[in-house]
């Protein structure tokens, strides 16, 4: 269970994470989830793995995912918290929250250590 | 009835009335509330499917052709229509609760909170514009 102590941190993961979600998520989700597969624009394959190269661009995922991941959790184990009165499944809930978080960020490393 | 009782660090001593579990559906404020709160499932959506994409483009053309047909099938259309409703209905809280948070003094005066949310849909702008330069121009 997180300690009263780790609170503000995790606040800050959190806080940060929605200033960046809110600020790049909508562009990203309509590019790639609805204007590419619509056909409205259509990027090549060479010039996305080009930039994905990039150690820019590597660093700007990773801080996003990650950072998004940690908003994610700490505002959803809220919802649950606040929305179904499940405060008995605390514990669970942190480790499934905060452990999916970290799970999460471990993947977004390793497949940007992996790009060819 | 004869069992220790168990005590909680919740209060159990006091008498509370129970809330119902679907106390968000009775004010429309309420229910702005929960669906705000529920945007984080649409930020960890975005994440995975970030992440899959990246896997995909590291898989080489045909790996990427794959995600592409993926991604035009409707079901994941709708799931990001939805996803992208979320995202919106997040950030634009997100600068509307900004004026709050920061408090900035300008000689003596407070910045009206305006102003602060302004320039927030201004560097949001700015920035949406970036990506899509980058990702599209080229």
């Amino acid at each position: 269970m997180a300690k009263k102590s780790l609170e503000p941190f995790l606040w800050t993961l959190f806080s940060a994470g929605g200033v960046l979600a809110a600020l790049l998520i909508p562009i990203h989700l309509f590019l790639f989830g609805l204007a590419v597969p619509l056909g409205w624009a259509h990027p090549s394959y060479e010039h996305l793995l080009s930039l994905l190269r990039h150690p820019a661009t590597q660093g700007y995922f990773f801080v996003l995912c990650t950072l998004a991941l940690f908003h994610s959790a700490h505002r959803f184990r809220y919802t649950l918290y606040d929305g179904l009165q499940i405060k008995h499944l605390n514990e669970v809930i942190n480790v499934l929250c905060y452990g999916g978080a970290i799970v999460g960020s471990v993947w977004t490393v390793y497949l940007l250590w992996r790009i060819p | 009835m004869n069992q220790t009782p168990i005590y909680t660090e919740f209060h159990p001593r006091w008498y509370r009335r129970r809330t119902s579990t679907y106390w968000w559906l009775r004010r429309p404020s309420y229910l702005a509330f929960i669906l705000r709160e529920l945007s984080s499932l649409f930020v960890a959506w975005f994440v995975i499917f970030t992440l899959v994409q990246i896997q995909a483009l590291s898989q080489g053309a045909e790996g990427y052709q794959r995600f592409q047909d993926w991604s035009k099938q409707p079901v994941v259309l709708i799931v990001n229509l939805i996803a992208l409703f979320f995202v919106v209905f997040h950030a634009i809280t997100w600068f509307k609760l900004a004026p709050q948070a920061m408090v900035i003094r300008l000689h003596g005066k407070r910045v009206p909170a305006a102003w602060i949310a302004g320039s927030n849909y201004v560097v949001w702008a700015l920035a949406s514009a970036l990506v899509a330069w980058i990702i599209l121009g080229g």
